[in-house]
């Protein structure tokens, strides 16, 4: 499913936008800011931020994104998958 | 952008805006209804326990499954391509060491087409907000105790996939036939808020 022109692929580590827009967005608030595991490329489908705006613009990937709760909230030994349009992301050097 | 979605004046301005659209004829009296009927036409748990059976019954049906979902399930005459668009179906299945519940934070996503309309804790503010953050509370309300050594993998609808739970065969159904293990399979189970 993974092409070349990829920017990520299954494993790599990514960091989710911290930032909160103005209008609609499916980075869900608990989400953000949070550095994941890539998991899967889920297809291509344009950016619902856009699309509430009534822009039109290119398809971009969209990613399964998992994240240790313990990321997230400061505990729990859970995981918890969310899927997450590439514009979202940003990858995460490893040190 | 979350909340429920049922205030009288969303309601209002749906049925305002729904009006203009008719009156300028860009959409015919009643489409909404009819496109929605069509969409939920067919839409119900047997689906999905029919999807369940068939994989506790055939493993190699299971594995196709689990890596292609949207192929599989038209082995059975299924499909996820009721709606303006095919939507990709992915399956996750528990196993003794991980158990997997689905929920939509932002609102209420679900394949309905496999799990039929969504019940109404599915939708509740309670259940989307804190299934993701304690989710083995949230699953001990519903009766589902789950051992220490098994982790837990909560999967959010957030954007355009649509996810479904293949539970664990019960113990001591081995004699049982296919249309009586998809029998024993709910709606709950296909969430992940039931063992099955």
């Amino acid at each position: 499913m993974t092409t070349g022109t990829d920017r990520f692929a299954p494993g790599d580590r990514v960091r989710t936008r911290a930032t909160d827009p103005a209008g609609h967005t499916r980075l869900p608030r608990y989400a953000r800011g949070a550095v994941g595991v890539v998991v899967e490329r889920a297809g291509t489908h344009p950016l619902a931020d856009d699309r509430a705006r009534g822009l039109t613009r290119d398809a971009q990937p969209v990613w399964h994104v998992r994240f240790a709760a313990a990321d997230l909230f400061g505990g729990g030994d859970h995981t918890v998958t969310v899927e997450l349009w590439d514009d979202y992301l940003t990858p995460v050097e490893d040190t | 952008m979350s909340g429920d979605h049922g205030s009288t004046l969303i309601s209002a301005q749906v049925r305002h805006v729904e009006t203009l659209l008719e009156a300028r004829g860009l959409l015919d009296a009643g489409e909404v209804d009819t496109r929605i009927d069509e969409v939920l036409a067919g839409g119900t748990p047997a689906n999905g326990a029919r999807i369940v059976a068939r994989a506790w019954v055939d493993p190699g049906f299971a594995e196709r499954l689990l890596a292609d979902a949207n192929a599989t399930i038209r082995e059975v005459g299924l499909s996820m391509a009721g709606g303006l668009q095919e939507q990709r179906l992915k399956v996750v299945a528990n196993t003794e060491d991980e158990h997997n519940v689905v929920v939509c934070t932002l609102c209420s996503c679900y394949p309905i087409a496999l799990l039929g309309p969504s019940p109404g804790w599915y939708k509740s503010e309670a259940y989307r907000s804190r299934v993701v953050r304690d989710p083995r509370g949230v699953l001990a309300e519903f009766g589902v105790q789950l051992p220490a050594t098994t982790s837990v993998a909560v999967w959010d609808a957030s954007a355009e996939s649509r996810y479904m739970v293949l539970p664990r065969r019960p113990d001591g159904t081995a004699d049982l036939a296919e249309d009586e293990l998809a029998a024993l399979v709910t709606r709950k189970g296909l969430i992940g808020t039931a063992a099955v």
